[in-house]
C-alpha cells in the first residue's frame, strides 16, 4: 500500500489528532563475554550456567569493564552519524525487583557515551530523517519465568549484564508505519556494523515506546505514556495504536492524560497502566563509585571508524547508480548484508536489472516458503546467475525458467544441465517454428476462416495451440510474429 | 530543603529499609540538617567547574572481551534461601 502523502491521523468526536512517538530502543550488544563479567553472553544456554559472582552481585565483586563492548557502541554510534563523547559516566540506576540481583542497573544517565546523531527512513511519501538523542550502555537483567510454578517465580541470571545499547529517539516518529521502518532501519545498520545480532524472537532488540497525541496544529506536545518493553515491530504498532486512540477519547471527552508507565497486553490488544512502577521513576542515579569515568581517545574513534563497512544508505546509493537499479528495488537488496553480497555476485555475471526481479520474486518467494535465510539458498549465487542469463539470451522462456527454477531448488544442479538434459530450450528457430504453426492453421482451417472473417480473439487460441505442439518451448514472441504474418497472407 | 516524617516514609520504601515510626522524627531532624549542610555548599558558584565524578586521575581498567568466567552454577545458587536446581525461586511477582 503505497501512498504519496502522509496522512496517519486520528479523528476523534470533534477534533483531529496527531500522534508523537519516540522510541527507547534497547539492543543487546555482540560480543562473547559481558558488560562488567567473563560470563558467556549465548542466547539459549542452561538456566544460570553463565553466571558470575559479579552478575549475581556476590559482596565485594568489582566490575570491569569489556573494551570490545566500547567499541561496539562506538561503531553503532558512528552508524548513527552521532556524536561519540570522550568522556563519559557509568551511573547506577537504583530499583528493586527479582531479577536485579545488585538493586541497581550499571547505566549512563548525564554523560552518555554516544550524543545526538540521526537516521534516514524511506518512506513512500518521501525520505524522511528522524534524530536520535542519545545511545548509552547499560546492563540487562535477568529473566522471570513466571509460568513453570503456579505459586513462584524462577529466575535465571544468564542475561544479567550482558551489555544493552538503549539508542533513544527524538519524537520525531509520526505513525506505526514510520515506527516500523525505523525500527528495521536500526536493525539494518547494527546488522551491517556486527553490533547487534537484531533478533527479536530471542529478545536482542525491544523497545519501550513514547506515545502522546496533539491536535493537528498545535505545536506543543501532549502528555506522554510510556509503554513497556515490546519485544516485536508488529506489537509496537498494535499497542500505538490502540494507545493513540485511547488518549484521543479521553481528550475529546475533556479528560486529563495522566503521564504513566503502561504495558502491552498482547492477548487482549490493550494498554493498561502499571500500578507497581508508580514510585518507579524515582531512581536516584549517582556515579558509580566501582567505575572511572570513561575516557575514549580520538583515535580510537578514528581507527573505528576506518574499519566500518559500507552502511546501507551509501550501498543503496551506488546499486542505483551502478546497476539502475529504482529506490524500492535498492532499499530491499540492502535491507541484508548477505541480500545484497549475494545480489552484487548475480549482477556480476548476469542481466543487473532481470537479476533483481527475479531475485525478488522467485527467489525470495522460495526463500520465505522454506523459511531460509539467503545464505542457506539451495540456489547458489552462480547458478543463479546463469538461469538469469539463460533468460535474457532467449534460451528459455519465463514460463519455462520457472520450471528450470523449480528444478535447481530440488537437485541444486546448474540450469545448463537442467534444460539440456530436459530438452528445455526455447524452440526459436523461425524455420522449425513456422513448420509447427502451417502444420496447426492447416488443421484448423474452419477457425482460419472465423479469424479473417473478424473474430481475432482466436488469435489466442492458434498461440496456444502453438505451446501445446512444443512442449511450452516455442519463442513466445517470435510465435507472435509468425503468427501475424502467417494468418495476414 | 527540608525533610519531613513523609519524605522518609519515601524514601526508607524506596530503598526497602523498615523504619520504625518513632524514629522518624529524630531522622529527619538529622537528614534535614545534612541537607542545610549541602545547601550551603551550593552558594559556591560552580559554573566554570566540570561535575567530578572521581577523585582518581587513572584511566578506567578494561579487560578483553574473552569467556574467563560462569558455569558455576551451584556456588551462584548456594546462598539462595530459596531454590531448585537451576533456578533461583521466589514469590510470584507478575503485573
Amino acid at each position: 500500500m503505497s501512498k504519496d502523502k502522509f496522512d496517519y491521523f486520528i479523528k476523534g468526536e470533534k477534533n483531529k489528532y496527531e500522534v508523537i512517538i519516540g522510541l527507547e530502543v534497547h539492543a543487546q550488544v555482540s560480543s562473547n563475554s559481558k558488560l562488567f563479567s567473563g560470563s558467556a553472553t549465548k542466547f539459549g544456554a542452561e538456566p544460570n550456567s553463565q553466571v558470575s559472582l559479579i552478575d549475581s552481585a556476590f559482596p565485594g565483586m568489582l566490575p570491569v569493564i569489556n573494551k570490545e563492548c566500547i567499541n561496539q557502541a562506538i561503531r553503532t554510534g558512528l552508524g548513527l552519524n552521532a556524536k561519540i563523547n570522550n568522556n563519559s559516566v557509568f551511573d547506577r540506576k537504583n530499583y528493586f525487583y527479582a531479577d536485579l540481583p545488585q538493586g541497581y542497573q550499571i547505566s549512563q544517565y548525564k554523560n552518555p557515551i554516544v550524543g545526538e546523531g540521526k537516521v534516514l527512513l524511506d518512506m513512500s511519501y518521501g525520505s524522511k530523517e528522524i534524530g536520535i538523542e542519545r545511545l548509552h550502555l547499560e546492563q540487562d537483567a535477568g529473566k522471570s519465568i513466571h509460568d513453570m510454578d503456579p505459586s513462584n517465580t524462577y529466575v535465571d541470571l544468564n542475561r544479567s549484564g550482558i551489555a544493552l545499547m538503549e539508542i533513544v529517539s527524538k519524537p520525531d516518529l509520526r505513525s506505526p508505519e514510520e515506527v516500523n521502518a525505523y525500527i528495521k532501519k536500526l536493525r539494518t545498520i547494527m546488522r551491517y556494523l556486527g553490533t547487534c545480532d537484531g533478533n527479536m524472537q530471542e529478545g536482542s532488540l525491544r523497545a519501550d515506546v513514547n506515545v502522546s497525541v496533539r491536535q493537528v496544529g498545535d505545536k506543543k506536545f501532549g502528555t506522554r505514556c510510556e509503554i513497556k518493553n515490546v519485544n516485536s515491530i508488529k506489537f509496537m504498532q498494535m499497542a500505538i495504536e490502540y494507545e493513540a486512540n485511547r488518549q484521543v477519547k479521553l481528550l475529546d471527552e475533556g479528560k486529563k492524560i495522566e503521564q504513566e508507565t503502561r504495558l502491552f497486553d498482547t492477548k487482549k490488544n490493550e494498554t493498561r497502566s502499571m500500578r507497581s512502577k508508580e514510585d518507579a521513576h524515582d531512581y536516584r542515579y549517582f556515579p558509580d563509585p566501582d567505575l572511572l569515568p570513561l575516557k575514549i581517545e580520538q583515535k580510537l574513534i578514528d581507527d573505528l571508524k576506518k574499519t566500518l563497512p559500507e552502511l546501507p544508505d551509501n550501498k543503496k546509493e551506488r546499486f542505483m547508480k551502478d546497476y539502475g537499479l529504482n529506490s524500492y528495488e535498492a532499499n530491499v537488496l540492502v535491507s541484508e548484508k548477505e541480500i545484497s553480497n549475494y545480489y552484487e555476485e548475480v549482477a556480476k555475471l548476469s542481466d543487473k536489472k532481470l537479476a533483481a526481479t527475479w531475485m525478488m520474486g522467485d527467489l525470495f518467494a522460495m526463500l520465505n516458503d522454506k523459511g531460509l535465510n539467503i545464505s542457506k539458498s539451495p540456489i547458489s549465487a552462480k547458478n543463479f546467475a546463469e538461469l538469469v542469463q539463460s533468460i535474457k539470451s532467449g534460451e528459455i522462456s519465463g514460463r519455462i525458467a520457472k520450471e528450470v527454477f523449480e528444478l535447481m531448488v530440488e537437485s541444486g544442479d546448474n540450469p545448463k544441465k537442467i534444460i539440456e538434459s530436459k530438452g528445455m530450450k526455447q524452440q526459436s528457430d523461425p524455420k522449425e517454428l513456422e513448420k509447427i504453426i502451417n502444420e496447426i492453421l492447416t488443421k484448423n482451417k474452419d477457425k482460419v476462416d472465423q479469424y479473417k472473417s473478424g473474430k481475432e480473439k482466436l488469435f489466442g487460441f492458434f498461440v496456444g495451440q502453438v505451446m501445446k505442439q512444443s512442449g511450452g518451448k516455442a519463442n513466445p514472441q517470435l510465435t507472435n510474429d509468425i503468427l501475424k504474418k502467417l494468418l495476414k497472407g | 530543603m527540608s525533610i519531613d516524617k513523609d519524605k522518609i516514609k519515601h524514601i526508607s520504601k524506596l530503598a526497602r529499609i523498615s523504619i520504625d515510626s518513632n524514629k522518624s522524627d529524630s531522622l529527619a531532624k538529622d537528614l534535614t540538617s545534612i541537607f542545610k549542610f549541602i545547601e550551603q555548599l551550593n552558594e559556591l558558584n560552580t559554573d566554570k567547574v566540570e561535575p567530578l565524578s572521581s577523585i582518581l586521575n587513572t584511566p578506567l581498567r578494561s579487560r578483553e572481551d574473552k569467556i574467563n568466567d560462569g558455569k558455576i552454577r551451584d556456588k551462584v545458587l548456594e546462598n539462595s534461601p530459596k531454590k531448585n536446581e537451576e533456578f533461583f525461586v521466589v514469590p510470584k511477582v507478575i503485573e
